[in-house]
């Protein structure tokens, strides 16, 4: 397709420009060797912690089950090294909080038996499909985390018609997804045709970002074989990647606040939970590894390395020549949305996506000023809000009033901020807001069910 | 390693956008304003330009310093563009007392006691105008002759001249050749007699499209304002033509296009949605007209932007943008 | 104009007369029925409206009162016994038992004992960073520092300590109404029983970790050794947790458990200097 010619599509309200910072692009996935030992945690997931089944003792093989899913939103935990189970406790995570954790010395990597190296190509029912999808413990991998076979049972009512693979991503600095694009086209694809199969669909579109050519050559030249899927080159704009925007600038539909995208019809799936259908489908693989991203400004080796969940993240950074001196921030994700980390001994997670290394000199926040209503915020915000009222709303604690004016929306994408001339904390109130908001509203809940 | 890490929520990254880069290219925009008004003024425009921006920032910094005791911001460009703006309302012969007057009430009154950048309802340099013309309504209206023309011209604006004849009962052609209304392309070159700023079209518009491009105003305000005072005229002069000058000559003469580019656009007192930019800029084109075709002064603009101006909260809390998938 | 002046006059009035009869006949008309001793009871409160009795405001309180057959539920810990003394005297009942409360921190994590491991950045309230993560240092339980407790007392009680970063809490203006307790996002602050001469004894900390990971974190944390326990002869000090916790209801003061804490994560506070014991 000749991508200079065309006008692309994008979603309709906001968006901003951040420096694309794609210094690992076109790197080649590199294995990261395997750790000495890993540490999983029984949340890696949107919804209720796994419930532990092994014991301090028990001998593992790469691929068994560790923890089983409990609750109606929740996902299986698998080993992903063989070894012994060293330690059941409570570990710190990204948060600095902790969190109950199974810890395993690598021994070998024996792969547990149900798992085939080959991957088995037959025609699977869309039962079959959804049962392995959830046995592997799929969960959304471009940073949500939701677990992925709960995503795809459509609720009573609603009728899905087009599935939407997101190849978008629009962070600065991450690659992950690129990468596997360029190396896993074909797997990609065979991934999204059993997802098709899972919805009952017969269209899928892949968006991709246009400044990402040759994955989108690459991959539009491979689903020719496929019937119904296509390619979509999209403009350069974040948050392109988030579902209500992506689903939006690929079908025009709007996704109302608080519903479901299966309430317009579509379903988003991230490329590399696509993969890992594939792999769990063909070769009854759990989700044990990941691409991820680990890059800088100062970084020596930045770089894309598949790596064992559970793996802590320091021996990435010592992949790619260890941190810099004048490291000021390690951000888990991408700059935009990711979260920064204090403490380095916190393990590889299934939705951990890229670690951006930045250095001082761009660590700290600049000071902040009044803010002269240049309505830059209002100008940018995907949801088409207005950040500037209800971060004043919330400073002066008028919670109703920053109701009514729909914060709860917010999606956290953090135009806003990053695009006010003031330097403004924007979404540091938003997000105070939101959470006030959810205790009072959860605090008259309770009080209401007891009365 | 030695140092510490830093946390702190997300976004881990910024925009260039800044209040200096933003004050940086307005002054930029004003500069072929600046340089026609030399053109067709002389060196008395450079004199008040210059006494407007130190009275200003003179007046910004001993407020905050000795009045308020807060910390001064006239580092951030935005005294400096007061002081333009108001000099550019202003005529050329003006003494340069009232400049000072005008600037102490514009910085004092309409921006410091408020609260400062960010904060005032009403665009300073229309409010220190507005304090001269109706204080000092004789020296407000008394126009040097633009150095450009030949002795026989008295130096009243087209506005002006256009009022005067209307009152004294002349019809319109009369007032075309009596007076000394310049033809349209002296008008629009800016070859005519106005406030320093005013007078040349085509040097705002450069200037105002160099704002557009920078992103620094939308185009809501200056199309709605310049597009209701065409459609405003333009029906009342399709009506009685022999009452109603044409919409053409109303928009390239008086403060129309400084209104619409650089005056009713100021961020802090225009709407924050698009929406209500454009009722905005629609109330004031209405409102201008008004007083030119039925008020008593010959030019309204300035009345017309801080009337809306006034309107601004009542359109932010009113016009609110339909959020995503909303009804 | 001496007749617009009479005629102004005698309209003017006639219009207030009216006025006066209409709202006259109106409140009557409308009056609500108030047992005057509410205004009564009312006017003997403190009138801060804090809450801290339970209910919406000191009117409410009043009213309660009022209505209440039985006044030992009722307490006011703004006004103190005092006050409920007044009202009851007022209403012919007896005052309940008046048991003052006063605030305290249980944490003692200065710069000095707990040292910070990252540096934040963002809106500078406890609830802000505890959402956000565990904190500038190493203790997910402790004190973070910001002050939110402060801004929320009515009564200039608790101020936060330039050097040390703590609240600190004035003994003799704060009256246990509680709202600081209900600001603190890490549950730090607790009403205790008041003691004579304001007198305090209790663990200054909150960390639920192991002994070693707690310590490491905060030099002065509570390991949990359960040393006060076992030499306590009231039954005051619980385990729970790798953390000790003292009943203020059974303490006597002693202060055996503050000299066996070998962490020195119990706090006494306005005792008189111990005697140095001479090493021998």
């Amino acid at each position: 397709m000749r991508l200079e010619m065309k006008i692309l599509k994008t979603f309709r309200f906001g968006g901003i420009h951040p420096g694309a910072e794609k210094l690992t692009a076109g790197r080649t996935i590199r294995v990261l060797s395997l750790p000495e030992k890993v540490i999983l945690p029984v949340v890696q997931h949107a919804g209720s912690p796994a419930a532990v089944i092994v014991k301090v003792g028990d001998r593992v093989k790469t691929g068994s089950l560790i923890a089983r899913m409990s609750g109606a939103v929740s996902a299986n935990i698998h080993a992903s090294v063989s070894g012994i189970v060293t330690k059941i406790e409570e570990t710190v995570d990204a948060s600095g909080y902790k969190i109950n954790s199974v810890q395993i010395t690598r021994e070998g990597d024996d792969w547990d038996d149900s798992v085939s190296l080959t991957p088995v190509i037959k025609d699977f029912t869309p039962q079959e499909i959804l049962q392995k999808i959830k046995e592997a413990g799929i969960v959304g991998m471009g940073g949500a985390s939701f677990p992925t076979h709960v995503k795809l049972e459509i609720p009573e009512g609603m009728k899905v018609d087009t599935l939407l693979i997101n190849g978008v991503e629009c962070e600065p600095y991450l690659t992950a997804d690129h990468q596997l694009m360029l190396e896993k086209g074909e797997e990609i694809l065979q991934g999204t045709q059993l997802l098709m199969k899972v919805l009952g669909v017969d269209r899928a579109i892949i968006g991709i970002e246009v400044n990402k050519p040759d994955a989108i050559h690459s991959l539009n030249n491979l689903s020719k074989k496929y019937v119904g899927i296509t390619v979509e080159a999209l403009a350069m704009k974040y948050p392109q990647g988030s579902e209500k925007q992506l689903i939006q600038a690929l079908t025009g539909r709007q996704v109302p606040p608080g519903a479901l995208p299966a309430s317009v019809g579509v379903l988003v799936n991230n490329v590399a939970t696509t993969y890992a259908v594939y792999e769990a489908v063909t070769k009854n693989k759990p989700l044990i590894e990941r691409v991820v991203t680990v890059t800088g400004k100062s970084v020596k080796l930045p770089g894309n390395f598949l790596v064992r969940i559970g793996t802590p993240i320091n021996e990435l950074i010592e992949a790619v020549g260890g941190m810099p001196e004048n490291t000021g921030k390690v951000v888990i994700g991408g700059p935009m949305m990711g979260r920064t980390v204090a403490n380095l001994h916190i393990p590889v997670t299934k939705g951990m996506s890229g670690i951006v290394l930045i250095p001082d000199s761009e660590a700290s926040r600049q000071t902040d000023l009044p803010c002269i209503r240049c309505a830059k915020c209002v100008e940018g915000c995907p949801m088409n809000l207005e950040p500037y009222l209800m971060m004043q709303l919330v400073e002066k604690g008028m919670w109703d009033l920053a109701e009514e004016n729909h914060i709860t929306d917010c999606m956290e994408c953090g135009s806003c901020s990053f695009t006010c001339p003031s330097a403004r904390p924007i979404l540091d109130n938003i997000r105070i807001g939101k959470s006030k908001i959810r205790k009072i509203r959860s605090d008259q809940q309770k009080s209401n069910a007891k009365s | 390693m030695s140092n510490i890490l830093t946390v702190s929520p997300s976004p881990h990254t910024k925009g260039e956008e800044s209040i200096p880069k933003i004050m940086r290219t307005v002054i930029v925009a004003m500069i072929p304003a600046m340089i026609m008004s030399v053109i067709f003024f002389g060196p008395a425009s450079l004199k008040i330009m210059a006494v407007a921006v130190i009275a200003c920032l003179l007046f910004e910094y001993s407020i905050q310093k000795y009045l308020l005791r807060v910390p001064t911001t006239i580092r951030d460009g935005s005294a400096v563009i007061t002081g333009l703006l108001l000099a550019f309302n202003l005529p050329s012969g003006i003494p340069v007392w009232l400049v000072v007057a005008g600037s102490l009430v514009a910085i004092g009154i309409a921006k410091l006691s408020f609260g400062g950048l960010g904060q005032n309802p009403f665009n300073p340099a229309l409010v220190g105008r507005v304090f001269l013309l109706i204080s000092f309504p004789v020296q407000m209206t008394t126009w040097s002759a633009n150095i450009t023309t030949t002795d026989t011209f008295t130096g009243a604006t087209p506005l002006g001249l256009l009022k005067e004849g209307l009152r004294s009962g002349k019809s319109l052609t009369q007032i075309a050749s009596d007076s000394q209304i310049p033809g349209y392309f002296d008008m629009f070159w800016g070859n005519m007699s106005g406030s320093l700023g005013e007078i040349s079209a085509i040097a705002i518009l450069l200037g105002g499209l160099y704002l557009l491009w920078k992103k620094i105003i939308t185009w809501h305000i200056p199309a709605a304002v310049l597009g209701s005072i065409f459609l405003f005229e333009g029906i009342l002069w399709i009506l009685a033509p022999g009452r109603f000058m044409d919409p053409v000559f109303h928009l390239i003469t008086g403060g129309a296009m400084l209104g619409a580019f650089f005056m009713a656009t100021d961020l802090t007192t225009s709407p924050m949605t698009p929406k209500g930019k454009l009722i905005f800029g629609a109330g004031i084109g209405v409102i201008t007209m008004c007083i030119r075709n039925f008020g008593a002064y010959p030019e309204g603009i300035s009345f017309a932007i801080l009337i809306m101006n006034g309107f601004t909260p009542l359109i932010n809390a009113t016009v609110k943008p339909k959020r995503f998938g909303g009804k | 104009m001496s007749e617009t002046l009479i005629y102004t006059i005698v309209v003017i009035s006639a219009i207030g007369a009216v006025s006066a009869v209409v709202l006259y006949w109106v409140s009557q008309k409308f009056q609500v029925y108030t047992d005057p001793r509410i205004d009564e009871a009312e006017a003997l409160l403190p009138a801060s409206n804090c809450g801290s009795c339970g209910f919406p405001g000191c009117r409410a309180f009043a009213e309660a009162c009022v209505a209440a057959e039985n006044m030992s539920n009722l307490s006011c810990p703004v006004g103190g016994a005092e006050t409920m003394q007044a009202v009851a005297r007022l209403l012919g009942l007896e005052a309940g038992h008046f048991k003052p409360r006063t605030a305290v921190l249980r944490c003692n994590g200065t710069c000095e004992y707990r040292p910070k491991t990252s540096n934040y950045q963002g809106v500078k309230t406890c609830i802000a960073v505890s959402s956000l993560y565990r904190g500038e240092t190493d203790c997910q339980y402790g004190c973070l520092g910001y002050g939110d407790c402060v801004p929320v007392c009515q009564f200039d009680a608790i101020h936060l300590n330039p050097v040390t970063h703590l609240p600190e809490v004035d003994d003799v203006k704060c009256n246990g109404c509680g709202a600081c307790v209900d600001a603190c996002p890490r549950l730090l602050i607790e009403l205790r029983r008041q003691m004579p001469k304001h007198r305090k004894i209790f663990v200054a900390c909150r960390n639920q970790d192991e002994g070693l990971v707690a310590l490491k974190a905060c030099s002065v944390a509570c390991t949990g050794c359960s040393k006060c326990f076992e030499v306590c002869t009231f039954g005051a000090i619980e385990m729970q947790k790798n953390l000790a916790y003292i009943d203020a209801e059974k303490c006597t003061l002693c202060r055996k458990c503050v000299s066996v804490c070998e962490s020195n994560s119990i706090l006494e506070m306005n005792f008189p200097a111990r005697k140095i014991k001479n090493e021998a």
